[in-house]
This record gives structure tokens, C-alpha cells and sequence, in this order.
């Protein structure tokens, strides 16, 4: 009994945590309707500035407090909003997720790269103040969190209901552009509440740290608990958002008390606020169909049929020629980048024909490998029921959100992605705490591929094949369905789609495709481990997606490599590791609005060469006239002079490049109509 | 001209099994929040007849018809088609029953060329998995642009053609489903004069065909010329209902579009000049105070 109440009064306390960081998630999300993923990581960055001031620094704690709290934190909310989350309220939820993650790999790159990896604590505050009561210590920190959490909900309260600004906060939900007529000026509503909401998290951060520790992961996933909290109160609720937070806070004191100390159960207690999430997402009622969203995205031409075979065909003989001359780590690093632009092409499926995003396709991936290491044997079977375990996987995640938008749909696999992380791929019947599983390399038509060369090879072959089906799908009645989606699913409503079953099939296909590359990563590693498909994995993923083209077969080979080289460079530079995180996200942030990335820059510059040199070019190699222009020609002169591992890069770089931009030189059938504007014979 | 029309006409007036109309709004409410766009709105649309309906801006036209398509759930009221109760049925089920519409903020399919817009709505049409079967929909989609009249931008995208067409594109995307009951949300912004009279005579033909037309629509000669029967909505209620003729004089209509009702000087002339505000790019009402505030 005296236990229960403990739990209770722990329960209380981090619920309060919880509400103080929810209530700021809905007050930016209410206002600017920007669902800011990374909350809790800002939370986790102001514990750190927090720390800095008050340990590091010396500072007394009440004004390191007032300074993280007044000064820090309302000043990096009004940035963000200013200048990054700007205009992205009307914008399509795939592009403010993708604004936000970056918001968050930029945090956290930021605070490791300021705050290197160390053992760092804080004291609770009034640390060793402590009262009596029914026969329990409750120590003033709690206390003071319970009693800041009551604070923070009067205060918002009273500034929503009782002030000039917070009327217009409220108003500017309903109708910004009504706002405007009647005086109001909704961007400084907005700077406003992401000021005050970044305060908030700063706040619930800080509660915590005592508790949870100066980690940064710790730290980044306590926002799973504030989405929770926000999402039961449907993000605008504040009173039921308190209610959330309470009840969350309870259960995973509980939880984590009275669950049994082994077996899958115990690993439970990791991730209670996890399927607290999914449950009250699969709670929430059915959503409307949006109307008047931005559309009219500008996709990457489609090449033509001539030009995505040559490229193909150039990057498997590139390939071929540069892996024998490899060293067996570099050929796992083509390997590893291979797998990268299988997994790339899976969020060109979904994310730059569908408009969806996921925040588990590595957790995917790791489904596939998972399942391909169950196999015996593997042949293509093998491998196509690894591809179909990780596509039902993916069908069970989107069905229960079948009914809800884009942004319940990505917070789903985010609470997916999080339970496969902490429970699933560490217990003993997957990977093991951990633990790590050997693998067989696929074998092909009764010919077991040992060669690491050939192996990766045949990576190259499969990544081309789904590319060029990818194409394929595109060019065809499907693919028109699906940018259709895109462009207006409250057109295609109208017309008679069932857009929720389309979308679980689209997710499944698209899972299905990760978990391919994950069955093609376990037989080319030989062992794989939990580690390697963590969740975070997931949001650098679909950054380096969008920086190098999520729209482009182009775009997932050149990311692929982006991906793989992204640790490489991490561990040549330590130094600087963190600041790669960051320009990541700088780039994700630049490019989200168009996210053809990189790619499609490449295309222009392809245009711009080909229009300048072409003919040039081409009059000086009769013989051999190189499909897609002078770069393409140039390129494969340059790799000749890289070293072998360069050359790799290259080799996809081209074919990448004749897959999505070929289309520009020359005329193909299923060209797009913007480019037959452009002038003939350019 | 109309391959397709023969191919439609004539099947709606055998398939309508129920005696009453093909659609009835019956006491429809609509809040958001503290304003109620929709007020117990009442009417019909039967087939072979085009309806119009109309009212000043932010009277909440646009909101029944969202009602009426599924997109927006009634506070209160039901809606009947085909005599029955559709309310809580899914916005594509409708859809499949013979409902269409478009919308007055243009959703074409911007990235799409304006003919990959029409057979997208014939793939879905025809069922998602027969849709993706290679079939000999092309020639249809080119005379239904053709029907249209913007058979010219076939190969344009979506969002590079003008208001006009897009609205035109709207019509022809769903008439590629070959729905009984059309939804015309001010279809002819953006039309100039002969395209509009152009326009009037295609919808003529569509309601000829046994099809229901129901429109918003601020250009009134348009709506006086083609209109069997005119609903005015005002402050989301029904002001008034009747032929053209009647609307033309009713003083309630007058007062509403004018803020003032002289009966001496009711001619088809005053009621010509009204204001037809019509803004793609924004959906809140600018002209009246009041509302939301
Ligand atoms: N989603 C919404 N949320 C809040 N208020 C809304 C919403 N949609 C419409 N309204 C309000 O409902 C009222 C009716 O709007 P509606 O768009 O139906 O008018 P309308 O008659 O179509 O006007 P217009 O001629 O300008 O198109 C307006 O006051 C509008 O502000
Ligand atoms: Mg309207």
C-alpha cells in the first residue's frame, strides 16, 4: 500500500513534467498548426544550457534558471519560428515533419557538439528538502514540479482566455488571414507562442534532468510522453491535455513498478509512453478531408525509357569494374551504401510520389534483416518473404491510423519505431540485449554469392530493378494515382478513392521495400545487430532523402552514399561530428519546400551543360555519343582518375543522374508536359 | 461532339427507383465554433434541372456543399440522396453513388497535365484495381475535354493553365465518373463572356442528359439564364426559393445583396450588378463584418 502510494506521488510528479512540456506543444501547434517534433529535443538542449550555466558555469541556480527559462529559450522559440517554421502552418504536413525533424537532428548535433559525451548531473533543486506526509518523503522538487505544472496551466489559462494577445492566439488558429483583417498580426502571435512553448519544454526539461539524466536521447524521447499527453487532448484541449499527461505519468510509474522485473515484460516498462502514444492515436476520431492544401508540387522529370536503361546499365558496369579493385571494407561501405539507396527509393515511393512520411523505415529495414536471418537458406524467396514480412509489418502499423491524416500516421511509426528500438529487436527471440545475429548470403538460382564484389553487385542490380520499377509505377496508372493523392486527397475523395486502403498498401509497399534492402544488408554484413536500426536512424534517413531528392531514383542512389559516408566522416572527424547533424539539417530546412533536392540541381546543371557543351561534345566523340549529356561524359572521365572508393560514389552518381535527368535532352514518351514548354531542340 | 453524352443520357431518369428528389438537404446545421454558417437549410435538386444557389459571400454556400459531398459533417439535419439517408456515409461512397463536385478554391491535380487529371478520375472511376488494367478510356477522356471545351491544354499542367480552365478541368474530371447529381461550386469565375455563354449551354445539355446540376454562382446572368429553380442563402439560411423570374423580384433577396429592397426599381439590371465577389486564393469572407468576430 505505501508502495502504491509512492508510485502514485512519482506518477504525479512526471506527469506534471509531462503536462508543462504538452501544454507548450499545443500552444505552438494550436497557433501556427506547425507539429513540432522536435520539442523534447529542445527540451534536451536547454537542460544542457541549463547545466552549462549553473554547474559549469557556477552560476546561482535561480538565475541560470531565469536565464534559460526568459532569455535562452524564448529566443531560440521566436528564431525558429522566424526563420524557420515560418509559413509552414499552410504548407503539406510531409514538408513542416520533415522542417521539424531537421529542427531536432540539428539540436541534437548541436548538443553533442557543445556538450561532448560525459558524465554530467544535476542536483534537483532545494536538493536533500524533503516533507513527510502519509508516512512518505516527497522531496521539494516534486513539490515545486507539481506546483510549477499548476502554474504553467493558469498561466496559459488566463494569457488564452483573458488577455488581448492571447485572443488573438486563439483567433489565429480559426482564421489567420481573419486575424489580419481585424488588425491582428499573426506572425508575431506566432513568434509568440513558439517563444513561450520553447519556454515550456526548457521547463519540463529541467524538472526533469534530475531524474532522467543529461542524455540525449533520454531527453529527446520524453517528448513521445508531451505528443501523448498534446495528442489526447486532441492538440488544442489544454485541460484534457492535463489530464493526458497525469494518466501517462501514472501508468509508467506503475508500469514501472509492478511490471515483472524479466522477461518481455520487463522491456515493457521502456516504452509505456510509446504505446501510450499509439493507443490514443488509434483513439482519435475519424479526420475530414483537407481542403485548399498547397499542391502543384514540381516533381523530377521522367526519363525515358532509353535513358533510364543506359544509366542503369552504366552504373551495374561501373560497379562491376570498380568492385574487383576494392578492398573488402570499402566493399562494404558500396554495400552499406547500396542498401542506403534501396531503403532512399522506399521514401521516393511514399513520401515524394505519396506525400507521406515515416519515421521507421529503418526500424524496417530492420524487420527485413530480422526476417531474413529467420530464413534457412535464402534464395530469392528468401528474400521476396523478408520484403513481404517487413510490408505486413508496415500494413499493421498504417491500419490502425487508417483513418487519420499524414501527421497521426508519422507519429505513429514514430512510436512504432520507438517500441521495435527498446523492446522488440532486443528481446531474445530477435537480435537479444544487445546481441547480434549472423547471416547467409543470398543465393541466386542455387549459386550462393560469396564474393563480398559479387554481393555487392548484386545490390547494384536489385537497386536498379526497383528503381526502374519504381519508373515504371510512376509512368503508369498507379503513379498518377498516387501524385493525385498527393496533389488533392479531397479531390480524389470526391472522384470515389478510398484513399485509406490505398494508403496502407502504399505504406506496406513501401516497408516492404526497406525491408528488402535490410534482408540484402544482413547477408552482406554476415552479422547485424540491434544497434545498426535504431530509430534515430530513421530521421537522418529521411533528411538526406530530402537534401539530395526524395522525388528521383537520382536522388535515393546520390542520398544512399550521402547516408553511408555520413558516419565515415563522423569517426575521420570527431571533432566536428556533432556539426554534421547540423548541416544536414541546415540543408533539410533550405531544400523542404523542394524537395527534388540536390538532384534536381544536378538535372538543371545537366540542362545548362548539355545546352552550352553538348553539341561540342558530342561532335568530338562521334562514335560513342554519351546519353544525357556532357556531364554524364565528364563524370565517367573523372572516375577513371579517383581512387577506387571515390569512383564508387561516382558510378552511382551517374546513373542517378541519367535515371531522373536524362528526360532533359532528349524527348521521351512519357515526358513530363512542363518540360514539352521548353523550346525543341534546346 | 458528345460520344460520351450519348453514352451517359438517358441512364439517369430509368435509375432514379425513388418517387422524390434525386437530393434533399433537410434542416441542415452547420457551427464552427460560435458562427453557424449553415442555419436549417432546406432544399432539393432533382434531375434534369440545373438549381441555383446563391447569396453573399461567407453566406455559406460552400459549407453545404461540403456537407453534401461528405467532406464537412453536419452539426445537425440530415442529407438524402436518392431518398437515402447519406449523412454519415464516406465522402468516395457518395462519390460512387453518382455524386460529383468541384470547388470553388481550385484542387486540380497540380502536378499532373490536364488530361493525366481526367484519367485519374476515369482509373478511379472504373474501380482502383480494374483502373490499373490497360484500358481503352483514351479516346472518351480526349472528347470529354473536347465536350468541355479546354481540349487545347490537354498536355499543360494543372497548375500552369488558367482559373477558368481549371474550374472547366474540374467539371470534366468528374464528369469522367459520370456522376447523376453535379455540384458547381462557382464554376464560371474566371470564364470570359462567350466561354460562360458556352459554358451555360453545356450545362443546359448535362441537365438534358437527366443529370441534377446544383450551382453556386455569383455571375447572375449566368445564373438567371440557365437556373430552373434558385435557392438564396443568406447568413446560412434559405431567404427565398422560386424561378428566376420570382428571385428577380423578391425584396428579402434584394435587401440581402444591396442592404436595401426598392421594389420600384427591381429589374433585372440592379440584381445583374451584384457584387460578385469571387476570390480564388481566399476563402474567408472579407466583405461582411461581423462574422467571426
Ligand atoms: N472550416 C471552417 N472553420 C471555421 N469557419 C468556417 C469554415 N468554413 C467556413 N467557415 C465560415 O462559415 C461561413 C460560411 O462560409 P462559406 O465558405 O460556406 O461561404 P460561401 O457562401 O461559400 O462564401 P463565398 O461566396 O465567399 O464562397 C463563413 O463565415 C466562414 O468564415
Ligand atoms: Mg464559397
Amino acid at each position: 500500500m505505501s508502495s502504491f502510494l509512492a508510485f502514485t506521488i512519482f506518477g504525479l510528479v512526471s506527469g506534471a513534467a509531462y503536462a508543462i512540456a504538452a501544454s507548450g506543444l499545443v500552444l505552438t501547434y494550436s497557433t501556427t498548426r506547425v507539429f513540432n517534433i522536435a520539442h523534447g529535443a529542445l527540451g534536451m538542449l536547454l537542460s544542457f544550457v541549463f547545466w552549462d550555466f549553473s554547474v559549469r558555469q557556477g552560476m546561482p541556480t535561480l538565475l541560470a534558471l531565469f536565464l534559460v527559462l526568459f532569455v535562452v529559450a524564448p529566443a531560440i522559440g521566436w528564431f525558429l519560428q522566424r526563420f524557420v517554421a515560418r509559413g509552414l502552418g499552410d504548407a503539406p504536413v510531409s514538408v513542416s515533419l520533415v522542417v521539424t525533424v531537421a529542427i531536432l537532428v540539428a539540436t541534437l548535433g548541436l548538443a553533442q557538439q557543445v556538450w561532448p559525451p560525459e558524465a554530467r548531473s544535476v542536483q534537483p533543486f532545494f536538493a536533500g528538502t524533503s516533507y513527510e506526509m502519509f508516512g512518505f518523503f516527497i522531496t521539494a522538487h516534486q513539490i515545486l514540479t507539481i506546483v510549477l505544472s499548476l502554474v504553467v496551466a493558469v498561466g496559459l489559462y488566463v494569457l488564452l482566455n483573458r488577455t488581448r494577445i492571447g485572443t488573438a492566439m486563439r483567433a489565429s488558429v480559426d482564421n489567420p488571414e481573419l486575424l489580419k483583417l481585424f488588425g491582428g498580426q499573426p506572425e508575431r502571435v506566432a513568434a509568440l507562442s513558439w517563444a513561450i512553448g520553447t519556454s515550456l519544454a526548457a521547463l519540463a526539461g529541467v524538472l526533469l534532468v534530475s531524474t532522467v539524466g543529461l542524455d540525449y536521447f533520454a531527453l529527446l524521447l520524453l517528448v513521445i510522453n508531451a505528443f501523448a499527453a498534446a495528442i489526447l487532448g486532441r492538440l488544442q484541449n489544454l485541460p484534457l491535455t492535463f489530464v493526458g499527461a497525469m494518466s501517462l505519468g501514472l501508468v509508467t510509474s506503475y508500469a514501472s513498478g509492478y511490471l515483472p522485473t524479466d522477461g518481455l515484460l520487463n522491456s515493457v516498462r521502456n516504452v509505456v509512453p510509446a504505446l501510450f502514444l499509439f493507443a490514443v492515436i488509434v483513439l482519435m476520431p475519424q479526420a475530414q478531408l483537407r481542403i485548399g492544401q498547397v499542391k502543384g508540387i514540381v516533381s523530377a522529370p521522367l526519363p525515358s525509357p532509353f535513358k533510364a536503361l543506359s544509366w542503369s546499365g552504366a552504373l551495374l558496369l561501373g560497379v562491376a569494374l570498380v568492385a574487383g579493385a576494392l578492398s573488402e571494407a570499402n566493399l562494404l561501405l558500396v554495400g552499406t551504401a547500396a542498401t542506403y539507396a534501396i531503403v532512399m527509393l522506399s521514401l521516393v515511393l511514399l513520401t515524394g510520389y505519396g506525400g507521406h512520411v515515416s519515421l521507421a523505415q529503418i526500424t524496417f529495414v530492420g524487420v527485413g534483416a530480422l526476417a531474413y536471418i529467420k530464413i534457412d537458406s535464402p534464395n530469392l524467396g528468401g528474400l521476396l518473404l523478408a520484403g513481404l514480412v517487413a510490408a505486413g509489418v508496415g500494413a499493421l502499423v498504417a491500419l490502425p491510423v487508417i483513418r487519420l491524416t499524414g501527421l497521426y500516421l508519422a507519429l505513429a511509426t514514430l512510436a512504432f519505431a520507438v517500441i521495435m528500438d527498446r523492446m522488440i529487436f532486443q528481446a531474445d527471440f530477435a537480435f537479444g540485449f544487445n546481441g547480434s545475429l549472423s547471416a547467409e548470403r543470398l543465393s541466386i538460382l542455387g549459386y550462393q554469392v560469396d564474393s563480398t564484389a559479387g554481393y555487392v553487385w548484386v545490390m547494384a542490380v536489385f537497386f536498379v530493378l526497383m528503381g526502374l520499377a519504381l519508373l515504371v509505377v510512376r509512368a503508369g496508372p498507379l503513379g498518377r494515382m498516387l501524385v493525385a493523392l498527393r496533389d488533392s486527397p479531397a479531390a480524389c475523395g470526391t472522384l470515389g478513392l478510398d484513399q485509406r486502403w490505398f494508403r496502407v498498401g502504399l505504406f506496406a509497399a513501401s516497408a516492404g521495400m526497406a525491408g528488402i534492402a535490410g534482408a540484402l544488408y544482413a547477408g552482406l554484413r554476415g552479422t547485424v545487430g540491434a544497434a545498426e536500426f535504431q530509430f534515430f536512424g530513421s530521421f537522418t534517413l529521411l533528411l538526406l532523402a530530402v537534401v539530395f531528392g526524395v522525388t528521383s531514383v537520382t536522388g535515393a542512389a546520390l542520398g544512399g552514399v550521402g547516408l553511408m559516408m555520413l558516419p565515415v566522416l563522423q569517426a575521420d572527424y570527431p571533432g566536428i561530428a556533432g556539426l554534421f547533424f547540423v548541416v544536414i539539417a541546415v540543408g533539410a530546412i533550405l531544400l523542404a519546400r523542394d524537395p527534388n533536392g540536390l538532384a534536381n540541381q544536378l538535372f538543371r546543371l545537366g540542362r545548362l551543360l548539355d545546352r552550352r557543351f553538348g553539341n561540342r561534345i558530342r561532335e568530338r566523340i562521334p562514335v560513342l555519343p554519351v546519353p544525357g549529356g556532357s556531364l554524364g561524359g565528364m563524370r565517367e572521365q573523372a572516375r577513371a582518375e579517383h581512387d577506387a572508393n571515390a569512383a564508387a560514389d561516382h558510378s552511382l552518381t551517374t546513373v542517378g543522374l541519367g535515371a531522373g535527368g536524362g528526360a532533359a535532352t532528349t524527348s521521351g514518351p512519357d515526358q513530363g508536359p512542363a518540360e514539352n514548354k521548353e523550346p525543341a531542340g534546346v | 461532339m458528345s460520344s460520351l453524352a450519348e453514352t451517359f443520357a438517358g441512364s439517369h431518369r430509368a435509375s432514379g427507383s425513388h418517387d422524390g428528389p434525386l437530393l434533399e438537404v433537410d434542416h441542415v446545421v452547420v457551427q464552427f465554433g460560435g458562427v453557424t454558417a449553415v442555419n436549417e437549410a432546406c432544399f432539393t435538386a432533382d434531375p434534369g434541372t440545373v438549381t441555383g444557389l446563391i447569396g453573399p459571400n461567407g453566406a455559406g454556400k460552400t459549407t453545404c456543399f461540403n456537407v453534401i459531398s461528405g467532406l464537412q459533417k453536419p452539426t445537425r439535419g440530415t442529407v438524402r440522396f436518392q431518398g437515402k439517408d447519406v449523412s454519415s456515409t464516406p465522402v468516395h461512397r457518395r462519390s460512387k453513388r453518382g455524386m460529383g463536385r468541384t470547388f470553388q478554391r481550385l484542387e486540380a491535380f497540380g502536378s499532373l497535365s490536364v488530361r493525366d487529371n481526367v484519367k485519374v478520375a476515369a482509373d478511379i472511376h472504373r474501380g482502383v484495381l480494374k483502373g490499373f488494367l490497360p484500358g481503352g478510356h483514351g479516346k472518351n477522356i480526349d472528347a470529354l475535354l473536347e465536350r468541355v471545351g479546354i481540349a487545347a491544354y490537354a498536355d499543360e499542367r494543372a497548375d500552369s493553365i488558367p482559373t477558368g480552365t481549371a474550374r472547366l478541368l474540374e467539371l470534366a474530371r468528374c464528369l469522367a465518373g459520370d456522376p447523376k447529381l453535379l455540384l458547381l461550386d462557382e464554376p464560371s469565375s474566371g470564364l470570359d463572356e462567350t466561354e460562360t455563354d458556352a459554358f451555360g449551354d453545356l450545362l443546359r445539355d448535362l441537365a438534358a442528359e437527366g443529370r441534377a446540376i446544383l450551382m453556386v454562382e455569383h455571375d447572375m446572368d449566368l445564373v438567371m439564364a440557365v437556373c430552373d429553380v434558385i435557392h438564396v442563402l443568406d447568413f446560412g439560411s434559405i431567404i427565398a426559393s422560386g424561378d428566376p423570374a420570382t428571385i428577380r423580384r423578391d425584396p428579402a433577396v434584394q435587401k440581402a445583396y444591396l442592404g436595401y429592397s426598392d421594389e420600384d426599381d427591381a429589374d433585372a439590371h440592379t440584381v445583374t450588378d451584384l457584387p460578385a465577389v469571387s476570390d480564388d486564393t481566399m476563402v474567408i469572407p472579407a466583405a461582411r463584418e461581423g462574422v467571426g468576430s
